[in-house]
């Protein structure tokens, strides 16, 4: 069985994110790019498949503009086999990415698709969610642990009370948790190899997908600003300002 | 037209956060219903016709809806949506599952973790851990939109709208509940708790966390951590507070031996006093912190609890 992974290029995890002076968007101009971190878990998570023999191939997909295919060679810099990049410039939401991920997965026929749960720029969490609804297949989302084994899934989700089983038909989509495993480091010899695999480039048109955007950004601001207070010297000290400063104890 | 509200319950009565999703709801249109699916959900559908500002509860049983599983509940509605101008659900571990999923069957957008509606059809919601706001618009016939809990008062109960039947919809076989494992605790639910303790990397071991939880039942609090205590171990998934767990409001967060990465303050900063205690007086949490204190949180807590036992 082949499995589909999806990585985002997105503002790495560690930068402060300014927004622009004329409230459009976030500064992304000469800022660092990275994998999506839930989706690093994905990839790794389609690795280990493949390395217990429940895959047969792991294809890394994007979309996005041409330097997506950086985040792509990340992928298969960890072990993934070939890449798949749906290039456009134009903005990309959710839903539009759902769509393109479903006509290439027409086109590839995986097994498994697994998808971060989230992207850390826009933090949406529907891209997977959206996927398994277009395909008509199942969805374990947030997934802390899967099990493939006679044509469904087991999977341990993340949920508010704590965790849930869920076994669920193949083909599926997974959308990763945390917890799921933690992601290999590309070793050099295999960032070597990677530039010599191959990344199919495709185009949204070429696909029949409309990617026009469904919601209008009106303007992106600064969260209000929370100010510093002061430090105290002593637990009395804390103990009553809570009590008689801020009134909450 | 009408919004409707789509309730996760536990059977008996719908969540807390449903009361919250009300009052989005309420923003948006005055007509309210609600749709509470379940499985022998009698009592949650009259939790639900009791929250003010609700019309009309519309009341589905089906054994398929007992566990919330997405491929079954989206569905329902599905059908449901054409009659509204909005679906609304709070956006917690359900709706986030079960949202995305109606609107792309609706092929429309999903606005996630709204928290105000400024108009019906334009929304701001936080992007990059809450590092920016967004406001964004609409152009979809029916807005799908999942709504941040905290940001919104819970409708008040005492109401009494009329509960109707609707069908269920044909069961999907896409996937099965095999069963819970739900942390048990005693202690308020996190998300609607008043005062939060929350303890991060600093604590150093799960055996340490007993350390807050008596802090905590002194206060009355609810328990939460930061990632790094959830990935060592130290404490389960549902008590991670931040951009990608549960994001809290109380009046009062203590924050003990968390470092105050971005992806945690995205989860708690909301909170209306925060108290900070860390070693290292560097801790960007101190950035937000109403007050901080600097030292060894072994010292510290105990003498915390102590306080607050005498008081």
């Amino acid at each position: 069985m082949k499995v589909l992974v999806a990585v985002k290029r997105v503002i790495d995890y560690n930068v402060k994110i300014r927004v622009k002076a004329d409230n459009t968007g976030v500064e992304t101009a000469n800022v660092k790019m990275s994998m999506n971190p839930f989706d690093e878990i994905a990839v790794e998570e389609a690795l280990r498949m493949k390395e217990k023999g429940l895959a047969t191939e792991v294809i890394a997909f994007s979309a996005g503009p041409v330097q997506c295919q950086e985040t792509i060679r990340t992928a298969l810099a960890m072990g993934a086999d070939r890449g798949v990049l749906v290039q456009t410039d134009a903005e990309l939401q959710p839903l539009a990415v759902a769509k393109l991920l479903k006509a290439v997965v027409d086109k590839e026929q995986p097994g498994l698709v697994i998808v971060g749960k989230q992207a850390i720029d826009d933090d949406s969490n529907q891209t997977g969610q959206m996927l398994a609804a277009l395909l008509g297949w199942s969805q374990g989302t947030f997934a802390n642990k899967l099990n493939i084994a006679d044509g469904s899934a087991e999977v341990k989700r993340e949920v508010d009370g704590g965790l849930e089983n869920i076994k669920i038909k193949l083909p599926a989509v997974i959308t990763t948790d945390l917890r799921l495993n933690e992601p290999r480091y590309a070793s050099l010899p295999n960032i070597m190899k990677a530039k010599k695999k191959p990344i199919e480039v495709l185009a949204p048109d070429a696909l029949g997908v409309d990617i026009a955007p469904r919601l209008k950004t009106l303007k992106v601001e600064e969260p209000p600003k929370r100010k510093a207070g002061i430090k105290v010297k002593t637990v009395a000290e804390l103990f009553e300002k809570l009590r008689n400063e801020a009134g909450v104890i | 037209m009408a919004v409707l509200v789509v309730a996760a319950h536990d059977g008996k009565t719908v969540r807390a956060n449903v009361a919250n999703a009300v009052t989005a709801a309420t923003q948006m249109d005055t007509d309210v219903h609600v749709l509470v699916a379940g499985s022998g959900a009698d009592e949650a559908a009259k939790s639900a016709a009791a929250l003010q500002g609700v019309a009309k509860v519309l009341h589905a049983e089906d054994a398929a809806y007992a566990n919330w599983l997405a491929e079954d509940i989206a569905p329902l509605v599905v059908r449901l949506a054409p009659a509204y101008s909005h679906v609304v659900m709070a956006a917690d571990s359900v709706g986030k599952n079960v949202a995305p999923r109606v609107a792309a069957l609706l092929d429309v957008a999903q606005v996630s973790e709204a928290i105000q509606v400024v108009s019906p059809d334009t929304f701001v919601r936080p992007i990059y851990a809450g590092n920016a706001m967004a406001t964004v618009q609409s152009a979809d016939k029916i807005k799908i939109v999942t709504i941040r809990p905290t940001n919104f008062k819970a409708a008040a109960t005492g109401g009494s709208a009329a509960v109707e039947k609707t069908d269920a919809a044909a069961a999907a076989g896409l996937s099965t509940f095999v069963g819970a494992e739900l942390s048990k605790s005693e202690r308020p639910e996190l998300t609607s708790a008043k005062i939060v303790v929350s303890g991060g990397r600093g604590l150093a071991s799960g055996e340490n966390f007993k350390m807050l939880e008596t802090l905590a039942d002194k206060l009355g609090a609810g328990l939460g951590a930061s990632r790094a205590a959830v990935d060592a171990g130290y404490v389960p998934n549902d008590y991670q507070v931040g951009q990608t767990g549960k994001v809290v409001a109380p009046d009062l967060y203590i924050a003990i031996g968390i470092s105050g990465a971005i992806q945690h303050l995205a989860g708690m900063k909301d909170s209306k006093t925060i108290v900070a205690i860390n070693k290292d007086e560097e801790a960007p949490i101190f950035q937000v912190a109403d007050y901080g204190i600097v030292g060894d949180l072994f010292q510290i807590v105990p003498e915390l609890t102590a306080a607050v036992e005498k008081k």
